[in-house]
């Protein structure tokens, strides 16, 4: 599978070996962590205070909030980029992403699809599931 | 090992294209990022699970009732700054410098063992009031994700006190070098997880 020919694991790999180096800097800890702390405090001020009244539109917010700061987060304490690992990293990330919007995604949508559905049947009195059954199946 | 740097200047194009087979001398570290992306979905069928069951209170006590949201923006705090803490450790590792690592790592895992400790207290009340995580089903995976996290940054605790006794006794090595990158990925994960937690099943759980 594998380039025989590939280069080895020469120290002298420059380009190469520079993405493995990346540790972030001091500037890049301290901007990540000013931008996360500003992203933590809105949604708590907005909760607290209530500022949002509609709850939809509350969600939506503290959603995209939470989403911001994962990305300052990926950004600037895990260093992910699109060099890192050879772009490797980035692509595990993606899949991972295709993945959970899609399985958890269509869990979430169909369970509160079914969840309205159910919800009618729920109320009907109780009396209904006791009624004389079918007389073509009476061992059910 | 500085002088080769990634251009940030601009001058050479970004392109994202795996060029190459993912560097097998350098494997643990995709490794365990792709570990991570594994956890990323147990902690996503436990939010789904909260999404789902967090309204069924059973007659039982709301999110509004029994989530403290003062404690929860302490928690929040000390999560960032042990993982802001941790990158200063990883920048004095990368400087060789050994005993500022160490005490950047041992300030780390205190802020973590305060975040472990300050849950721990905040369970026990939430129990003696009598919301337990068998009372309903909002509890249940209430208790469920944030229990996990909070035992995944336990696990980290423990992790990292391993690491710190052989950066002690061995130094900076590559192999110490390795686990701790392995360690500070593992790290700055949980606060991003905890950015979940802390949005979806405390702010917005106070909320519906």
């Amino acid at each position: 599978m594998s380039n025989p020919s590939a280069p080895g694991h020469s120290p002298a790999q420059g380009h190469e070996g520079a993405m493995h180096e990346n540790h972030g800097s001091l500037r890049g800890y301290l901007t990540g962590f000013v931008l996360a702390a500003i992203l933590t405090v809105i949604p708590f001020w907005l909760v607290l205070d209530h500022i949002i009244g509609d709850f939809k539109v509350a969600v939506f917010v503290i959603l995209a909030l939470a989403t911001l700061q994962i990305i300052v987060h990926m950004i600037f304490f895990l260093h992910v980029n699109v060099q890192s690992e050879g772009g490797w990293n980035l692509m595990g990330l993606l899949f991972t992403i295709t993945l959970v919007v899609i399985v958890l995604g269509a869990s979430i949508w169909s369970m509160f699809n079914e969840n309205n559905l159910m919800m009618p049947t729920m109320s009907v009195p109780i009396q209904q599931y006791h009624a004389p059954a079918p007389p073509h199946s009476p061992g059910s | 090992m500085n002088t080769t740097t990634i251009d940030t200047t601009g001058s050479a194009p970004i392109e994202f294209y795996c060029r190459q087979e993912p560097p097998a001398h350098n494997g643990t570290l995709l490794g365990f990022w792709f570990y991570l992306m594994s956890d990323c979905f147990i902690f996503a069928s436990l939010f789904v699970a909260n999404a789902m069951l967090g309204t069924n209170y059973a007659g039982g006590p709301t999110g509004a009732e029994v989530l403290d949201i003062p404690g929860l923006a302490l928690n929040t705090a000390l999560l960032l700054v042990s993982s802001v803490v941790f990158g200063f450790a990883m920048l004095e590792m990368a400087r060789q410098r050994k005993g500022a690592m160490l005490g950047w790592l041992a300030l780390a895992g205190l802020f973590a063992a305060a975040f472990v400790g300050l849950e721990i207290h905040e369970f026990i009340g939430m129990i003696a009031a009598g919301a337990t995580p068998e009372r309903s089903a909002f509890l249940t995976s209430f208790f469920v994700l944030v229990g996990t996290h909070g035992f995944h940054v336990t696990m980290g605790i423990i992790w990292l006190i391993v690491l710190m006794v052989q950066a002690g006794r061995s130094g900076i090595t590559e192999v110490n070098i390795r686990r701790l990158r392995c360690l500070s990925m593992f790290w700055h994960f949980l606060d991003l997880v905890w950015i979940g937690v802390f949005s979806y099943v405390y702010l917005i759980g106070v909320l519906r």
